[in-house]
């Protein structure tokens, strides 16, 4: 509807309409997409708005003078929340640098190939000259392009005095460009181009796809902080009320957290009255009381009433930047984890130089020339170039990451499989990891309600956004009670809803005598009738935890929650529990465990258990984890049912038994190349054919892990 | 041997023809949201239908 603008007035209007980038974290399939383009669309005065679902944004170009509270308020109208997207937090795409090379690669492989053929069928003469110098014109600036990614690589770790995958890479195909380029300028009978070219397209291939999955990674870091409030309303010394941002907070001022509010800033309370939602901090899901005095951290949320809070730490020195930092800290730790590929080429890179050294020594003590030598030791290190290799880790990983995925279980990184297929001891976070993180009522206490007063509990309860509440209305709801119709409703911070009933006054609140979590329904004329709520476990708990116990998966509870909480939870899983751990104490718990030699797999939701996630050799998170969680982890599992652990681990499990098979493919592949190689009987049409089946029968392998997480 | 002079350019054009095609995808960001791509197809367009 806005088109006619952009197309009418092109250069005058292009002028004042402006961009801007703003995160959707909410936004996960088509339909969220629709609504968030439709909805911006249809304010007045924006161009065009397009959604980019793979980093969570929404691309507005709109006219100067709608400003940024408009596009949120349209897009918090519809329910989502959105965020003005920071410029350094822009996620830096690693398949993205790789698909130009591979395009190159692709194309000049595909053209040498043609002309490789005429000549291996027989071209001659000045044919075959011609064919070899076209080749080389394609070849040489291809290979120069589409190698930069090993070239760079291999230079850098040389430069640590390291060495990975690629240095055996670069290698391999420098010399064997400089010798397929020297045997062109000659006039020989063989060149190398096409092997070389199919060999960087089978290895560009490979690192896409690897880099596909670490995209869906994203830094946990840049997630915690904004669960801060970005600003507070600053009550000055005079009573006059002005709007601060976070940054500039500091110790001393006195700021006015309205009901619902995420604080800004550590401080302590100084007047009214509240209780304060800390599951950000501690997983507890029952919100605390804070009174005068009270202490209150940044991030958390004021759940019934305003209150005055004086800062008492701002910024770099809150209680949630201290998570962010050990979550910083712990990462990099795992960061020093050795992939497999890595590891394998520490072997593999020192055995074929060898080789190579070794035919070129025997071939100069059997009296040959050094050229022949040269191009004889030269064929082994082409022959031997870790094309396969190359394959047989990525291809395994993504198509048990898209097994995974078909059953909920979303895999962020390669290196997760890996590390998860290694572990031995599980700790899981209670709430919201063992149980399900969300009030459930008692189902005997809901049986004994009348039917006309189940209707007025759900019609009542369907009005407040309280746990409690939401809890209620859900589970009465699936039973398929239908809610009655109210009069006057409202709702009190703290107290509840009241109502009116066909005339009867009706309330849903607070009991009097409160024992644990519990919700009164009050019908005038009737009896008081309280309903207990309990966070419930997951469904199908005990069999994953049997499932676990059978894999040799010893499984334990690490809470923040106090002991009582925990206890009980403890009790009805028969697992052992430590309870009140604060997040670096979680964190502190693990790298015991890891330093007596277990490797640890850590489940949790919550922002305390960020540091936990991210220090623990593999993590996984349920999909309704905080946004913290949801990044730390490796994994994250969409459904309810807890069995996605342990089948996320078997799928671990079988797919490094995959890899480990393909390595042994690809190396069984060179015990029968290279000493034909050696034996200077390889030709470049046996290598194009050696290498292109070795990869096709590592990839055929690797399809079988398609079913593996049936 | 005529043909080659013919059919080589031809085949080299086409080739980087394609390459070309790729290189403006890629610039123009095309390959920049991929489930993006894929989920697009299941916008709906009609705004009234109730969910």
């Amino acid at each position: 509807m806005n088109a006619p603008l952009r197309v009418d007035a092109y250069g005058a209007v292009k002028a004042s309409l402006s961009h801007t980038t703003l995160a959707v974290p909410g936004m996960h399939c088509a339909g969220c997409m629709g609504k968030v383009e439709r909805a911006l669309a249809a304010l007045g005065g924006v161009a065009s708005a397009r959604t980019n679902l793979t980093a969570r944004t929404v691309e507005v170009v709109h006219e100067a003078q709608v400003g940024l509270p408009a596009l949120v308020a349209a897009l918090g109208a519809i329910g989502f929340e959105a965020q003005l997207r920071e410029a350094e937090a822009a996620p830096v795409s690693a398949v993205r640098p790789l698909l130009a090379p591979l395009g190159v690669a692709a194309f000049a492989c595909m053209n040498v190939m043609l002309l490789s053929v005429s000549v291996w069928s027989g071209a001659e003469g000045s044919t075959r000259q011609l064919f070899h110098w076209i080749s080389a014109l394609i070849a040489v600036p291809a290979i120069v392009y589409a190698g930069r990614p090993f070239f760079a690589s291999a230079l850098k770790v040389l430069r640590h005095g390291k060495t990975n995958m690629d240095v055996p890479i670069s290698i391999g195909v420098v010399i064997a460009t400089a010798l397929s380029f020297y045997e062109t300028l000659t006039g020989g009978a063989e060149a190398w181009f096409d092997g070389v070219l199919m060999l960087l397209m089978f290895l560009l291939a490979g690192r896409v796809l690897d880099a596909m999955m670490r995209d869906r990674a994203r830094s946990g870091v840049d997630a915690l902080l904004r669960q801060a409030a970005s600003g507070a309303m600053v009550i000055a010394a005079d009573g006059q009320a002005r709007w601060v941002e976070a940054k500039a907070l500091h110790p001393g001022m006195v700021m006015r957290v309205a009901a619902g509010e995420r604080l800004a800033a550590d401080g302590e309370v100084v007047r009214g009255t509240t209780r304060f939602d800390q599951s950000l901090l501690t997983g507890e899901s029952a919100p605390v009381q804070a009174g005068p005095g009270a202490q209150v951290h940044a991030g958390t949320l004021n759940a019934d009433a305003p209150v005055d809070v004086r800062v008492s730490a701002a910024g770099q020195d809150t209680a949630l930047a201290e998570i962010a930092r050990l979550m910083d800290v712990a990462g990099q730790s795992r960061s020093r984890y050795v992939r497999i590929a890595d590891r394998a080429s520490r072997l593999y890179a020192p055995a074929v130089h060898t080789l190579a050294a070794l035919t070129f020594a025997g071939w100069m003590l059997a009296g040959a020339g050094v050229y022949h030598a040269l191009v004889v030791a030269i064929a082994v290190l082409i022959i031997t170039c870790p094309c396969a290799l190359g394959l047989a880790v990525p291809v395994a990983q993504v198509v048990a990451a898209g097994a995974l995925m078909k059953r909920g279980v979303l895999v962020k990184d390669g290196s997760a499989l890996e590390r998860m297929a290694a572990v031995d001891r599980l700790l899981l976070d209670k709430t919201g990891t063992l149980t399900v993180g969300r009030p459930v009522p008692d189902e005997a206490a809901l049986d004994v309600l009348p039917d006309a007063e189940a209707a007025v509990a759900l019609a009542l309860a369907s009005h407040s956004r309280h746990p409690l509440s939401l809890g209620l209305a859900r589970a009465l709801a699936q039973r398929g009670v239908r809610a009655a119709v109210l009069e006057d409703v409202s709702e009190v911070p703290g107290k509840g809803v009241t109502a009116r009933w066909n005339g009867i006054a009706v309330a849903l609140g607070r009991p009097l005598s409160a024992y644990g979590m519990a919700t009164a329904l009050r019908v005038e004329g009737g009896p008081v009738r309280v309903i207990p709520f309990a966070d419930a476990l997951r469904p199908d708990t005990d069999a994953a935890l049997a499932q676990l116990a059978a894999m040799g998966v010893q499984a334990s509870i690490l809470s923040g929650d106090a002991a009582p909480a925990v206890a009980t939870v403890a009790r009805a899983t028969g697992l052992t529990a430590q309870a009140a751990a604060s997040p670096a104490e979680k964190q502190a718990a693990i790298e015991r465990l890891m330093d007596s030699g277990r490797t640890v797999l850590m489940a949790g939701d919550g922002l305390n258990d960020g540091p936990a996630l991210a220090a623990a050799n593999a993590s996984i998170a349920p999909g309704s984890a905080s946004d913290v969680g949801r990044q730390a982890a490796d994994m994250v599992f969409t459904g309810e049912s807890l069995l996605a652990i342990p089948r996320a681990i078997t799928v671990a499990r079988k797919t490094m038994r995959v890899v480990r098979q393909n390595f042994a493919l690809a190396i069984g592949y060179n015990l029968l190349a290279v000493p034909l190689a050696m034996a200077g009987q390889v030709t470049p049409l046996i290598a194009a054919i050696a290498m292109s089946t070795s990869s096709l029968v590592v990839v055929a392998n690797s399809l079988r892990l398609a079913g593996a997480a049936r | 041997m005529n043909g080659l002079a013919f059919m080589l350019p031809i085949a080299l054009g086409m080739g980087l023809f394609g390459l070309g095609a790729f290189f403006w995808a890629l610039r123009r960001g095309q390959f920049s949201d991929l489930d993006g791509a894929a989920a697009r197809i299941l916008i709906e367009d009609d705004e009234d239908v109730p969910e």
